[in-house]
């Protein structure tokens, strides 16, 4: 594997520790959590404790400052053998860490942060609704000022980890009409009074991550809790998701290297006409497609990681993050379905881990905005020039 | 308190070693190196002396190449204080042999007087097995080699051993060698804060000529051979197939 951090002395041993825990820690448990769509909480301390959970918080908060680069390499490291645990990975970044960093208050940052540095506590980020995905300005889910408090009323649905966290990242309407410009993102604690966790929809992939319906009824915050000035909310949000996207893209080459690792095993050991299949040159093209794809994956991963830990303000930040989370997952997508075939039959029996990753794979196409929808900003901004 | 861990910088226990085509020794270009995984435990005991409030301060100390200081980043990514580094070669195929290694352990010891001295038991290259007792041999301190568990009460360390068919525990004086077997901990893993906060701690750098010690190899690497390919197993159809072939064996 061609190491696009091999010059770096302290990537690579954060990189070879993941490496270690994942091997002992997360790969024997990854078809289990899968299985039986459930992860083991014992999971948390190992990687609050390697800084993981809460890789963004800034060290001035006592975090460990991690940056975009280092979350991509835990993400991709992680995925390889749970797409599911590398959900812990940054588990509070587009939540927490981001929105305060760029966002929030002073004061919400010494009430919030150091928290959340410990890597203890999750957190969620709640924008869709039934009626609302791609198309943000649809949030129907109020918060009405009332004295020195909001009042939120509403419904959120496939919120991500909802279940484990103690702090949603709310986003609800402040203003009626105005589309975008009327929506406004709060903390919540989820323990507030009036919030209830309903179901948890099976899934097809990301099976041990629970993506759970939620209802808000005259849930009571402080005003304080308003994250950014009212009506920034979906500003805001897009400039945080553009900070994190590339993670997507992280977890998608995990996943894709996952794929890979094991066809290569099986096409060295699984013998037809009297020799390996690795043998047959139809399966070799196949072989060496994912390996490219993935190499060329990597390295726009870790390209657009670089030049946004270089210059997170830059105005072809969300152009180049929608880029490499669309590439990378549709990638994965691709290679995923080879490794699949590669096995044959056998790729198709939940025995092996492929056709895991070619579940696991197909949400990149999705969350955090639809290849669709990236493949419009990219367009956009294009074209705007 | 302070305690003194040497590190070696090894083949990864993961990498498949492979013999140099001349015979000479294993073939370390462009493989992957770690540090060595009992001086692995070794730190990891040393830093839960100082957790447990009874060791100040934790010096690793790495004696070969000029890379071994990203063995000694990881000891300090771990929780050590601070690093030595003693380059005694150019070429990562030269191993420093453990009289040499020994006698500049024990200039760095008269330098630093460390009450406590945690090595690995072996490195796993050469398992030469002899550099903590050639330490204590020259220092003219104790030894208790081997350990599974270890206890600083004062100016002693209870030590239990694993010697062949059991376990021993012994007491011995401080200053004193200790090495670390597999079984005297889990060594944790470096957390992405204390990696930021290792590239600030202090290491230094030394050479062997800084201590007056000639590592010229006293032994000489006659032939190096992997180990016999072991023949593919068979498959057996059924239960009475099975016995019938152990019986063939003379097994039962
Ligand atoms: C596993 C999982 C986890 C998730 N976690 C969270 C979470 O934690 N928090 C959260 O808020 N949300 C979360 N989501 C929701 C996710 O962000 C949305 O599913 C996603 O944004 C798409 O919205 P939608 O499902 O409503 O699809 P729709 O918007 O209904 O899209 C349907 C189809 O139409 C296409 N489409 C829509 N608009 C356009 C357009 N203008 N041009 C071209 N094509 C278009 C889409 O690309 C898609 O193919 C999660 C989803 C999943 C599956």
């Amino acid at each position: 594997m061609l190491d696009t951090t091999e010059y770096d002395e302290d990537l690579i041993m954060f990189r070879d520790t993941i490496r270690r825990m994942v091997e002992k820690d997360v790969a024997p448990i990854a078809a289990k959590i899968d299985q039986e769509d459930d992860m083991p909480h014992s999971l948390v301390p190992i990687f609050g404790d390697l800084g993981l959970i809460q890789i963004m918080v800034p060290e001035e908060y006592g975090g460990p400052g991690g940056t975009l680069t280092m979350a991509c390499i835990a993400k991709e490291e992680v995925s390889r053998a749970s797409f599911a645990v590398s959900h812990l990975v940054g588990a509070t970044s587009i939540a927490m860490a981001l929105p305060l960093t760029h966002y929030g208050t002073d004061a919400q940052r010494q009430k919030y942060l150091p928290e959340i540095a410990e890597g203890r506590t999750l957190t969620c980020i709640g924008l869709t609704e039934p009626q609302t995905g791609s198309d943000v300005s649809g949030i129907k889910t109020t918060a009405k000022r009332d004295g020195d408090d909001y009042v939120i009323n509403g419904q959120k649905v496939f919120i991500t980890k909802a279940d484990q966290a103690k702090y949603i990242l709310l986003f609800a309407r402040t203003s009626e009409g105005k589309g975008h410009d009327g929506i406004s993102s709060f903390i919540v604690p989820m323990d507030s009074p009036g919030v209830k966790i309903g179901g948890s929809p099976k899934k097809m992939g990301l099976r041990g991550i629970k993506n759970c319906d939620l209802f808000f009824e005259n849930v009571r915050v402080p005003a304080e809790n308003l994250v950014g000035e009212e009506g920034q909310g979906f500003k805001n949000a897009m400039g945080v998701l553009n900070l994190n996207r590339p993670t997507v893209g992280a977890a998608s080459v995990g996943i894709a290297q996952g794929a890979l690792d094991a066809a290569m095993a099986y096409a060295k050991e699984r013998e037809q006409f009297g020799q390996p299949i690795g043998n047959f040159q139809l399966v070799q093209a196949m072989l060496a497609d994912m390996a490219i794809q993935i190499e060329a994956a990597r390295a726009l991963l870790y390209k657009v990681a670089a030049f946004i830990d270089r210059d997170p303000t830059h105005p072809q930040v969300p152009m180049y993050s929608s880029m490499i989370k669309t590439f990378a997952s549709d990638m994965a997508m691709k290679v995923t379905t080879d490794a699949v075939q590669v096995f044959g039959g056998a790729g198709y029996l939940q025995d092996h881990p492929v056709e895991r990753y070619m579940r696991d794979a197909k949400v990149c196409q999705i969350y955090e905005g639809t290849n669709q929808i990236q493949r419009l900003i990219i367009a956009r901004a294009m074209l705007k020039g | 308190m302070k305690v003194l861990v040497p590190v070696k910088r090894v083949i990864d226990y993961n990498v498949k070693a492979k013999v140099k085509s001349d015979g000479s020794g294993v073939d370390l270009a462009n493989v992957k190196m770690s540090m060595n995984p009992f001086d692995e435990i070794a730190v990891e005991e040393a830093i839960r002396l100082k957790e447990a409030g009874k060791a100040e301060e934790v010096v690793a100390v790495s004696i070969g190449v000029k890379q071994a200081q990203e063995t000694l980043r990881t000891a300090l990514a771990m929780g050590a204080d601070r690093a030595i580094l003693v380059v005694a070669a150019d070429d990562v195929h030269t191993d420093i042999e453990p009289l040499a290694v020994a006698k500049i352990l024990k200039a760095i010891v008269d330098e630093e007087q460390p009450k406590l001295v945690i090595a690995g038991k072996q490195a796993i290259d050469n398992d030469m097995n002899a550099t903590g007792q050639m330490l204590a041999a020259l220092l003219g301190w104790g030894q208790a080699t081997f350990a599974s568990e270890l206890d600083i009460d004062g100016d002693a360390a209870t030590v239990t051993r694993e010697v062949d068919g059991g376990l021993q525990t012994i007491k011995v004086g401080l200053p004193a060698i200790v090495t670390a077997d597999l079984r005297l901990n889990e060594p944790r893993y470096a957390s992405l804060p204390n990696i930021m906060k290792a590239k600030k701690k202090p290491l230094d750098e030394k050479t062997a000529a800084d201590y007056g010690v000639d590592v010229a190899p006293r032994l000489e690497v006659v032939k190096t051979a992997e180990p016999p390919v072991r023949s593919a197993g068979i498959k057996v159809e059924s239960v009475d197939e099975l016995v019938s072939k152990l019986k063939e064996k003379g097994v039962v």
